[in-house]
């Protein structure tokens, strides 16, 4: 085997095992930071010796025993050798007589552990950078080299990222324990957020050259599917797994043979992964049944079940869609759900109507620089036919977009406007 | 990257219940982790039947098959990050077999979905 397929066959092992060794580390350290370095180790010594002496048998076993040993190491070397400390040194010698094997391994039920490990990662005292890298790493397995290359940004940048936030974690002297009452919702929130922010980074990217990027959707649906598992009655756990499985369903139809995007209502609806979105729809299903229909991510969720319950475009039940929209803008004020409120609008009642709504959102200084607000009043007044003020519009949406496909894009609904213009 | 894992094996009968419960355990964590997404067994040959096509003819054979070595006996669908974590994922499962189903000989198939789309 060449040392770069060990390598790879390694971290492989690694991923699977990883959540088990770095939860029962934490569970004997009560320090997630530090359980996190300890797994770190056991990986280079897997690194170290596996291409040599082949992965052993029971590789999980392997790297769970080389942990313990490390951190058996550390609180024999740590000076700050406390009663409690003993204690626990001598619990985990106990147990290191008898080797965990694999049966044992797999009765670990690190439900709980693994949540509190989550809630870790993703406390609200750490940016929402810090918390994505860090659940990425602690959560995923992933390495740093494989977030900074996700994340398009350098390794340097990724890894003093997770060491300022570890040594945040550290420095708070945060109980290593799972969010009761009403800090558990506010918590929760902000563990969403960032498996959200996670799966928006690798949905933006989907169409890409490195297949890492879009492997961060693959990533925030795992961890979805994880906290639905270990928490199954938190509704909005499931409204986002929902959100994110219905519109992970869209992957194979959201480019074209060249890449560019085609939009949700051309795309070729064969190509909706159907498993995914009856995976999507059981956990709407889910969300609405323990009452968390009106939540911030089952009502997006509802939304895109309706694009995804829909045979053809035409089928859309736009009504339906305009009244989640407005449930939406209800619970959270924010001008672009108001955006896709008046394209709803327009749909289910013709464009005057999301005409109306967009000219308000015109005085909003939020949207000030943002080419979607001029793009879609272009295509409104496009449809009633008042075409220069759609040329004028477009011609704005292109000079504010970022992208360069957007803006010729749009360049190009400005100049057929244009010529609309001219020959009516 | 989505896998499918295809089981196959000469021996027929039910496994031994310490390998069914510890395959039970297994699914469950892998479920829980997010990374198997179905899985199933199968019924033995004789519960089925093969329509096959042979020198341009249609023709429905009935089960038992007496010339078929291994047989499928079960499946499971993965999503995971590519070939090595399904080869960890399925040489994991077969050392179940190898500790819990002494002479039991199979195969656990991995392979990539063709990817849809354009």
């Amino acid at each position: 085997m060449r040392a770069a397929d060990a390598h790879r066959a390694i971290l492989a092992v690694w991923r699977i095992e990883q959540p088990r060794l770095i939860t029962s580390l934490a569970r004997m350290l009560r320090d997630v930071p530090l359980a996190e370095e300890l797994a770190q180790d056991a990986l280079l010594a897997a690194l170290e010796r596996w291409p040599a002496t082949g992965v052993p048998e029971k590789p999980g076993a392997w790297l769970m025993a080389t942990a313990k040993h490390r951190a058996l190491d550390h609180l024999r070397r740590s000076r700050m050798l406390e009663r409690k400390h003993e204690m626990i040194a001598w619990d985990m010698e106990e147990e290191e007589q008898t080797m965990p094997d694999l049966d044992s391994a797999l009765d670990d039920d690190i439900g709980d552990e693994l949540l509190r490990l989550i809630f870790t990662a993703c406390h609200p005292l750490l940016s929402r950078e810090a918390r994505a890298a860090l659940a990425l790493r602690m959560i995923c397995g992933l390495t740093t080299e494989e977030i900074a290359r996700a994340f398009l940004l350098s390794d340097a940048t990724i890894a003093q990222r997770i060491v300022r936030a570890k040594r945040t974690l550290s420095e708070s002297g945060l109980a290593y324990e799972t969010p009761r009452g009403e800090e558990l919702a506010e918590r929760l929130a902000s563990v969403l957020e960032v498996v959200y922010l996670i799966f928006n980074e690798g949905y933006a990217a989907a169409c890409g050259q490195d297949w890492l990027r879009p492997q961060l959707c693959a990533e925030a649906l795992r961890m979805g599917r994880v906290l639905t598992s270990i928490a199954p009655h938190e509704p909005e756990a499931h409204g986002l797994l929902a959100l994110m499985e219905l519109n992970a369903s869209r992957a194979a139809a959201r480019t074209d043979a060249a890449g560019e995007p085609i939009l949700l209502l051309d795309q070729n609806r064969a190509l909706w992964d159907q498993l995914q979105i009856r995976r999507g729809m059981q956990a709407l299903g889910r969300a609405r049944e323990l009452g968390g229909a009106r939540g911030f991510y089952a009502l997006q969720a509802a939304i895109i079940a309706c694009h995804a319950e829909a045979r053809a475009a035409g089928n859309t039940d736009w009504p339906r869609i305009a009244g989640f929209y407005a449930e939406l803008a209800a619970l959270v004020r924010s001008p672009i759900i108001e955006l896709n409120r008046a394209v709803a609008v327009s749909m289910a009642e013709g464009p005057v109507a999301g005409l109306a709504i967009v000219d308000c959102l015109m005085r909003e200084p939020a949207l000030k620089s943002y080419h979607l607000l001029p793009s879609v009043r272009g295509d409104l007044l496009r449809k009633l036919g008042r075409c220069d003020e759609a040329r004028a519009s477009f011609e704005a949406a292109a000079a504010l977009a970022g992208n360069k496909r957007e803006h010729d894009l749009l360049k190009r609904r400005a100049a057929e406007a244009a010529d609309a213009a001219m020959s009516s | 990257m989505k896998f499918m894992f295809i089981v196959k094996s000469a021996h027929v009968g039910p496994p031994p219940p310490q390998l069914m419960e510890a395959m039970h355990k297994l699914a469950d964590r892998e479920i829980k982790a997010g990374r198997m997404l179905d899985n199933g067994g199968l019924m033995p040959l004789a519960t089925g039947a093969q329509v096959r096509i042979i020198d341009g003819r249609l023709s429905v054979l009935d089960g038992p098959f007496v010339e078929a070595k291994e047989v499928i006996g079960g499946y499971a669908v993965f999503e995971l990050q590519g070939k090595e974590e399904a080869l960890a994922s399925a040489t994991e499962f077969m050392q179940l077999h190898k500790d819990l189903f002494p002479g039991w000989e199979g195969t656990c198939e991995l392979r990539a979905f063709a990817p849809t789309g354009p």
